[in-house]
């Protein structure tokens, strides 16, 4: 399999040529020229890095490369922290026609992101300290880090706590039902009681199953005049109200995650002031396109998820939230699907679209390129802010750090196409759009990718 | 030479009065455990039981502790009663108190359900566990346990886990222990360990292994997994790794630990069976010390002791 997979890369753009085994003392990489943007510390700065045994080494002004160094010519490249998506499903066990966690990590290292945490809607559910273990062992020698979410709930049925405490000694990172939205508040409360004594986050999928009325597509003129029903705002933000409300109270950590509404922007804003217990995501997705790319010419099936993609207005109320920070991270919701659960009708069509392989172009195109963001804050939002909502390790230039960089051209206009899909899914609606910005190398748990 | 007529609940308990208590357990264990083992010390009083809930010990406790005082009583229980006829609590209630009788014990799984009995009828009252709220005769023997192991209960560090919330036991050696001036740590999932209770004055922990590490006796609690569906708790096995008091545990602890259980005890739940049987568990003596400690809070509160 795993030949299978390289050699599909070298076919298209990838070459792993470079392992740099442990024992092999001297292997040294130095990166040259580039500019190094370290969103752990804030800074923007031109300087070498020198990378040995998989290692940060040094960063300097101008290291003089020895004989056996490995050198990256980085001119105009920007150099900076591997990103991590804390958001993703990569569909083992069940599923693995759609996504195993190998393709997973080649589509996530094709995105730029070394470290991800996968969804526990598996079939089964990743619900039990013995699930958790099986996702771990299962990831140890794949190219990424995978931290894996656990289920809230027994089957993610929303009626029995499930062992949070064992999970969590097993590496289970944070938990949610995600995909299976927590109605009864008293079970959410106490859910968010349990995993106090752990301190992970709950991650709840905030959407009230009755206000979203069996809704295929955002409640507004678009879903009226395509004849499709409505999944109004209100059925977001009443949930994000209420988890927001029990987690200040509980002093409990709550992340919201793929957050679409303008309302609920609003009510996270309210909620943070003081409270460091808050956090929130948004996808590249729900910031790119609005509810109009629906349209009665392509009813593009691609455009169907959950939360749904919304109006203009929220889409503009999002990226301010990025902005201003109320809204933490960014994260794909990578959820991939067989092309026949697409191609079908609108209302029969899967929730869901991968997201890996575009999210850094397509984000880079919208808050750096048009809505004039802070290359640092939107770097901080793909790899220091989600690191720190899930306590993962997150000043990686320090010093004896496993190297975990990704090196990309923030200028170069391109598109995005079938070629750039390492997913074993292309439910991308971001195939043939012009994207800005390209993940050239990646650097992670040992390995180099060219891209 | 009690202040009080009544031994509703442990908090609003005169302090003094719970010393004496105490101390007064002590003369009667010796009885207890003499040739003699009774008094009529209470001879011509006539007592009641009132058992609205199910018990073993507590009613075999009080039961006992009555005939070697010498006094008359008799036992109710709601199943046997009108109760189960319909009669309202207050009926029943005015009824026993209008055959003249001196006191009366009373269990009921409703919470005020002895201060209720206490506004009916003309004699002492006591408390044998009035839903989650108090047992206050418990933690009177709990007291003397301690006080009979370690020779004071001031500044002692005493640790209570399991199921806080629903406990009427901890809630009772909570109000105890801090008039008698221990230290408590509650500890348990946090589920069902009450913030609320951080206003008691007691510390809170998530950790056992660092509450064993602190404590001179820790309190065990009983689980009752059945009630604890929905929410409060994920499995058996989950509760008895992080809260049981295991073999393991209790042997990486680098100290002797008083081990302590009301019971009764879900082995394998929250209690090992080598530890609830080891040297340094008092789980037995707990149950000989209530039958000192309510033979003292009878004779206290009626006898013709002034």
């Amino acid at each position: 399999m795993e030949k299978h997979l390289e050699c599909q890369f070298y076919i298209y753009y990838w070459e792993i040529i470079i392992e740099m085994i442990e024992s092999k003392n001297s292997k040294r990489v130095l990166l040259k020229n580039g500019l190094i943007i370290d969103p752990f510390n804030n800074k923007e700065f031109f300087s070498d890095i020198l990378i040995r045994n998989g290692k940060i080494d040094s960063i300097k002004k101008s290291i003089k490369p020895e004989k056996d160094y490995e050198i990256i010519d980085c001119e105009g490249l920007v150099i900076t922290h591997g990103f991590c998506d804390i958001h993703v499903h990569f569909r083992e066990p069940g599923r693995e026609d759609k996504e195993n966690l190998e393709s997973g990590s080649y589509a996530a290292i094709a995105g730029g992101f070394t470290q991800v945490c996968t969804m526990p809607n598996t079939n089964p559910v990743i619900d039990s300290p013995e699930s958790i273990y099986f996702i771990i062992s299962k990831s140890k020698n794949l190219p990424i880090d995978i931290f894996p979410i656990g289920a809230i709930s027994k089957n993610q049925e929303g009626e029995k706590l499930t062992e949070m405490l064992l999970m969590k000694d097993n590496g289970a990172i944070a938990f949610s039902d995600d995909g299976n939205p927590i109605q009864n508040s008293q079970f959410m409360r106490l859910a968010l009681t349990y995993a106090k004594m752990i301190d992970s986050p709950i991650i709840n999928h905030a959407e009230d199953i009755a206000l979203r009325n069996e809704g295929v597509m955002n409640a507004g003129s678009n879903s009226n005049n395509l004849g499709l029903k409505g999944n109004p705002n209100s059925a977001e933000a009443i949930m994000v109200y209420r988890d927001l409300l029990l987690a200040s109270q509980l002093k409990s950590k709550i992340h919201i995650p793929h957050v679409s509404t303008k309302e609920s922007v609003n009510l996270i804003k309210n909620f943070k002031k003081g409270n460091a217990h808050i956090s929130a995501e948004v996808t590249p997705h729900h910031i790119y396109f609005d509810d109009s790319s629906i349209n009665s010419s392509n009813y593009n099936t691609n455009l169907k998820v959950a939360p749904p993609i919304r109006s203009k207005k929220d889409c503009k109320a999002l990226i301010e939230g990025l902005k201003n920070e109320t809204i933490d991270c960014i994260a794909t919701d990578h959820a991939p699907h067989t092309i026949e659960e697409k191609e079908t009708t609108f209302n029969d069509a899967a929730f869901g679209m991968i997201g890996l392989e575009s999210c850094f172009a397509a984000v880079n195109k919208i808050l750096v390129k048009q809505n004039k963001m802070p290359l640092l804050s939107l770097i901080q939002k793909l790899s220091t802010n989600p690191r720190k909502i899930m306590g993962i390790e997150s000043d990686l230039f320090k010093q004896g750090s496993n190297a975990q960089i990704t090196i990309f051209d923030p200028d170069i206009k391109w598109i995005f196409s079938q070629d750039s899909v390492y997913s074993k899914s292309i439910n991308s609606p971001f195939l043939n759009e012009e994207l800005v910005g390209k993940v050239k190398f990646v650097f992670s748990k040992n390995r180099i990718f060219f891209l | 030479m009690l202040k009080s007529k009544h031994l509703i609940g442990i908090e609003n308990f005169p302090t003094n009065d719970l010393i004496k208590i105490i101390d007064t357990s002590f003369y009667f264990k010796k009885i207890l455990i003499s040739e003699e083992r009774k008094t009529d010390l209470l001879k011509g009083k006539t007592l009641v039981n009132m058992f609205f809930e199910n018990s073993t010990r507590t009613k075999i406790s009080f039961t006992l502790a009555q005939k070697r005082l010498g006094a008359d009583s008799i036992n109710f229980t709601s199943s046997t009663s009108s109760v189960s006829k319909g009669e309202s609590l207050k009926d029943t209630i005015l009824n026993i108190a209008s055959m003249q009788i001196d006191g009366a014990v009373i269990r009921h799984s409703h919470p005020g359900a002895a201060l209720r009995l206490s506004e009916y009828i003309d004699g002492s009252v006591i408390n044998a566990g009035d839903g989650s709220h108090e047992h206050p005769t418990q933690a009177i023997l709990d007291m003397v346990s301690l006080k009979e192991k370690f020779g004071r209960i001031e500044g002692l560090k005493v640790g209570i886990v399991g199921d806080i919330l629903n406990s009427r036991v901890a809630r009772s050696n909570i109000f105890a222990l801090k008039k008698l001036g221990a230290e408590v740590i509650v500890c348990g999932p946090s589920t069902l360990l009450p913030s609320e209770a951080k206003k008691l004055n007691i510390n809170f922990s998530y950790d056992l292994d660092e509450v064993l590490n602190w404590c001179d006796a820790i309190i065990a609690l009983r689980i009752q997994m059945e009630r604890m569906h929905f929410g409060r708790l994920s499995s058996k096995r989950e509760y008895y790794s992080k809260f049981g008091l295991s073999f393991e545990r209790i042997n990486r602890i680098k100290k002797d630990i008083v081990i302590m259980h009301p019971g009764p005890m879900n082995r394998g739940v929250e209690i090992d069976s080598k530890v609830a049987d080891s040297e340094n568990a008092i789980i037995l003596d707990q149950v000989l010390n209530g039958e000192a400690s309510r033979m003292s809070i009878l004779y206290l509160l009626l006898g013709d002791n002034h």
